[in-house]
């Protein structure tokens, strides 16, 4: 019987390993140095905040590992010998791999600035960040934040939830520029500022500078501004997690290099997560990918190869969703910050700023390509159904009331929506009456 | 602002802290045209000469007092004749509730002298304390939003020692309440000037008294829940229907029908959570009642039979259970800030089945025991006695264990006075027989459902955490499965806080209610999703 060995417990790893149990008997183990038992890395915030407790964001109960056969073990991995197929083990000792899945997520990107290994200056990935953070924030008075971008912001919302004022540096000139176009940007920006972030755009790190204990107590930027702060939250994106893989056989370049079936270029060793890096991205996507939802997909799709049946990375239509402060944000479909030519689209806002929907579609035939929202709820099936099938905007349009998401009693505002659409852009979209939303996916 | 919550609380301290003393600030002394009215003649028969040798015109500083030492009189006396064997003039009717009775009649305390006063003093000063501290939230917390921060480090709402302290108070209360109400004579006292204005110079039963904090209690802790969810008009109407129907239907109406000489009856109480709408009493004064009492009767059938199961199989049990209902307007206001301590675990989902479905079972042997000798004697069968005894049980005694256990101790004490430690729903999730009625039409046969909104599920917990029923959400959503549980009460709180728009409650067509049958998560086309 098959030994499957897999590093790292995020939901990669964990996924994998729960349908690998659906699919055999093969003896599954877990190893990481983390913590013993998988949590939810994205509700991490929620622990600081107060809003659950670690217990809380773990989404098995404990005993859930030993009844599904998948083995636990809470040590690092030093190096992985993968001649005789061997991972040795900081504890001392060795383990025995028949198939070895790297599923060892990523870390903070720190770029090289003066100061950036100080006490007091961390990241937001780990469980070990957030028992540092909780250590940083006694006596912290003000944090600067650096990068514009998901983590940022959640690492704002949680240091304002303790009373620590936050400086927010933003390199480029919008808030997550490379991802949200300008409207939405301005949106999220303006929301930021309305919790009292003090937001500073076109702003660049310079240096951090320590105190006489070796402490961050302040930072400099580029302007030669310096701003005293007792906590610097690193969060300019992350890459893979793979230092101690660069030692072995398996090639690494940013991330572990795989083929669309997650294969290195070692036989039985496989990489998923945040740590692949597809030698070319799958479905037009990224080749490095390093979100919640995709680390699933991969965890559900090797589970399949190294169980036998050799599936490829196909994942379905692009999603993804975020929560900054009070606004969430979800996105079907691809909206890039910057549309690409013979894109055309359409937003729109409510007047009060804090509702809108973005939709792109193919100035030429009219195909629909993307819809980004902000505080309102759409239908996953409906817009995974629409982009597979290949609907055109005026369908997507058109079915607007019954894509909505939103809790009974919200206010709509697809009217407003569709009157603005067809005025700017000379269509003709008539809203259709809301019905019950599996209808649409039969049809 | 933050000075102005304070100042906020030390108000609410103050009136919660005149109403916890009242107690102790009685004066009491029978006169002897108190007893003689007070007490029937079987009593005075009975009681008499002890009571004028040991109490009559005697002060006690409190009606604790004055209520130990008569009760102790009524119980000596009740062994004596049931050691003598004189069944015939054994005391039926609860010691606690003669004392009660008595205290109010004889009591000359300084809050019966002062009871506008002291309806201020502690209703009046907790009410305005209270809602200065929950308004300044408006300010004090930003933006409207989830504003849940800091819960699990506040002592009042982790389990620590502020939710201990609240716990202690409420279950004393609760047993105060239930079984030595005579304590609190005083402060059903001071509720009199309220009860006056319906029927002028009526005087306040216990209650009366809890009605009146109850609903107090939901309106101000509704007001919390306006400010806090002012961004969900779900939860803003949700809210105001568990208002109406408790202010109008659980407690205008009740005191206003009585008023033109119909029973006063609260419409929306269904079987089996009213478990005494079968007793004879009941039943019997209803009969007296004319035509409304007639209503009343058939309405009492209908709203169980037809009316709940039809509601359910439409929008699910929430339609009672958090927009209608009085313990869960309760649960839902007053226990709102701690709906996160409501215990998730696997064990606690199978005792909760075992528990509920055993007050069910119980429910249904009561009314069968109950709707017997009630209609048996109402026939007229044994000389109008009925039949009160099934297979050598008797009826009266499934009554007193059914009232005690489930009606006074579970429902109350356990069910409210928990709340601190145990969450807010422990009663309508482990012990309300109309729960679990509702709940097996609701999980077999409903159009109401959570739906999970494809894939975009993070795991994160928050709704798993806020269910106040202990569902735990998350093993749902995360595989994209629709959530449909018989203890869900629809509060819809699981939506309002899931960070990334994934849950929304809703009715449809049963085809495909279950959702995603997996294993494959929406978003993944490398399988065959089960449509």
């Amino acid at each position: 019987m098959d030994k499957i060995v897999i590093i790292g417990n995020g939901i990669s790893g964990v996924t994998a390993a729960r349908h690998i149990r659906k699919n055999s008997d093969s003896e599954i183990l877990i190893i990481s140095a983390e913590t013993e038992h998988f949590f939810s890395r994205t509700a991490l915030m929620y622990v600081y905040m107060g809003h659950m407790r670690f217990e809380d964001i773990k989404p098995y109960e404990d005993w859930f590992w030993e009844k599904n056969r998948i083995d636990l073990k809470f040590d690092r991995v030093e190096d992985i010998k993968t001649d005789t197929k061997q991972l040795v083990m900081k504890s001392g000792g060795s383990i025995n791999y028949d198939k070895l899945i790297l599923a060892v997520g990523s870390k903070p990107n720190k770029f090289g600035w003066p100061g950036q290994d100080l006490d007091g200056v961390q990241g937001l990935y780990s469980f070990q960040d957030l028992e540092s953070i909780e250590a940083n924030s006694k006596n912290a008075k003000r944090a600067v934040i650096v990068g514009g971008g998901l983590i940022g912001v959640e690492l704002a919302e949680m240091m304002l939830s303790r009373g620590i004022a936050v400086t927010f540096l933003v390199r480029e000139s919008k808030f997550w520029g490379n991802v949200l176009p300008d409207q939405e940007g301005k949106l999220i920006s303006r929301h930021i500022q309305k919790h009292h972030v003090d937001l500073r755009f076109n702003t660049e790190l310079d240096e951090i500078i320590a105190d006489e204990n070796g402490r961050a107590k302040a930072i400099k930027t580029k302007d030669g501004e310096i701003i005293e702060c007792q906590i610097v939250g690193l969060t300019a994106g992350v890459s893979p997690n793979v230092a101690f893989i660069k030692n072995t056989n398996i090639e690494v370049e940013r991330g572990i290099k795989v083929n669309e079936f997650f294969e290195t270029n070692i036989k039985d060793v496989y990489a998923i997560g945040d740590c692949a890096q597809f030698d070319q991205g799958v479905n037009g996507r990224r080749n490095i990918e390093q979100v919640w939802y995709t680390g699933r997909i991969m965890g559900e799709t090797i589970a399949q190869t190294v169980t036998g049946n050799r599936l490829a990375y196909n994942p379905g239509p692009w999603f993804n969703s975020a929560k900054f402060f009070d606004i969430e944000y979800q996105t079907y479909g691809w909206v890039f910050a910057e549309k690409l030519e013979g894109e055309a689209d359409f937003y729109w806002e409510h007047p009060k700023g804090e509702i809108c929907i973005h939709v792109v579609w193919d100035e030429v035939t009219g195909l629909f390509k993307g819809l980004n929202v902000f505080g309102v709820r759409m239908r996953h099936d409906l817009f995974d159904k629409w982009l597979r099938d290949g609907a055109g905007v005026d369908e997507v349009m058109a079915n607007l009331s019954t894509a909505n998401f939103d809790p009974e009693f919200y206010s709509h505002y697809e009217k407003a929506i569709v009157a603005q659409f067809n005025a700017e852009t000379g269509r003709n979209v008539e809203l259709k009456a809301k019905k019950w939303w599996r209808n649409l996916i039969r049809n | 602002m933050k000075n102005l919550k304070y100042t906020g609380m030390v108000i609410f301290l103050i009136g919660l802290a005149i109403f916890t003393t009242t107690p102790f600030l009685g004066n009491v002394k029978m006169t002897e045209a108190v007893m003689l009215e007070t007490l029937d003649e079987q009593k005075l028969g009975n009681l008499e000469v002890q009571l004028r040798e040991q109490l009559l015109d005697k002060e006690f500083s409190s009606a604790f007092a004055f209520s130990r030492a008569f009760i102790g009189i009524y119980e000596a006396k009740n062994e004596e004749l049931k050691a003598n064997k004189e069944w015939g003039q054994v005391m039926h009717t609860k010691s606690a509730s003669v004392a009660l009775d008595l205290s109010r009649a004889s009591n000359n305390g300084i809050v019966t002298q002062n009871k506008w006063l002291f309806f201020f003093l502690t209703f009046g000063l907790g009410i305005i304390g209270a809602l200065f501290y929950i308004i300044v939230d408006l300010k004090l917390k930003g933006p409207p939003g989830i504003k849940n921060d800091g819960i699990y480090h506040d002592t009042a709402t982790n389990r620590g020692w502020i939710g201990v302290l609240t716990a202690v108070w409420l279950v004393t209360f609760y047993i105060v309440l239930y079984f030595h109400p005579y304590i609190m004579t005083d402060a059903i006292s001071l509720t009199d000037p309220v009860k006056g204005l319906f029927k002028e110079g009526a005087m306040a039963s216990q209650w009366f008294l809890y009605g009146l904090l109850y609903c107090t209690s939901m309106l101000v802790m509704g007001v919390r829940m306006y400010i806090k969810y002012r961004h969900n008009k779900y939860q803003i109407v949700r809210t105001t229907s568990v208002l109406f129907f408790q202010v109008i239907f659980a407690f205008l109406l009740v005191e206003i029908l009585p008023l033109f000489g119909l029973p006063g009856r609260d419409l929306k109480n269904a079987m089996p959570l009213d478990y005494t709408f079968l007793y004879k009493y009941n039943i019997q004064e209803l009969l007296d009642a004319g035509q409304f009492g007639m209503f009343l009767i058939i309405w009492g059938f209908v709203l169980s039979i037809i009316v709940v199961p039809t509601l359910v199989y439409f929008y699910g049990k929430r339609w009672y259970c958090s927009w209608v209902c009085g313990c869960g307007g309760l649960a839902e206001t007053l226990g709102d800030p701690y709906r996160q301590l409501s215990n998730k675990k696997l064990w606690a989902w199978k005792l909760e089945r075992w528990l509920v479905h055993g007050v069910l079972v119980f429910a249904a042997i009561l009314t069968v025991f109950v709707g017997i000798h009630t209609f048996t004697s109402l026939g007229g069968v044994n000389d109008g006695e009925g039949v009160s005894t099934i297979m050598g049980i008797s009826a009266f005694d499934v009554r007193d264990w059914y009232g005690f256990m489930v009606g006074a101790v579970f429902a109350g004490v356990i069910g409210t006075g928990f709340y601190p430690l145990f969450g807010n729903r422990t009663w309508c999730r482990f012990g309300c027989p109309l729960a679990a009625y509702m709940g097996l039409v609701q999980r077999f046969k409903s159009r109401f459902r959570i739906t999970t909104n494809g894939g975009q599920c993070i795991s994160c917990g928050n709704c798993s955490t806020y269910c106040e029923q202990g569902i735990d959400v998350r093993a749902y959503a995360q595989k994209g499965q629709n959530i449909i549980r018989s203890s869900c009460v629809g509060c819809g709180v699981c939506s309002a806080v899931c960070p990334r728009g994934v849950l929304k409650l809703e009715n449809g067509p049963e085809a495909g209610r279950f959702g995603n049958e997996g294993p494959i998560v929406l978003g993944n086309d490398g399988f065959q999703l089960n449509q």
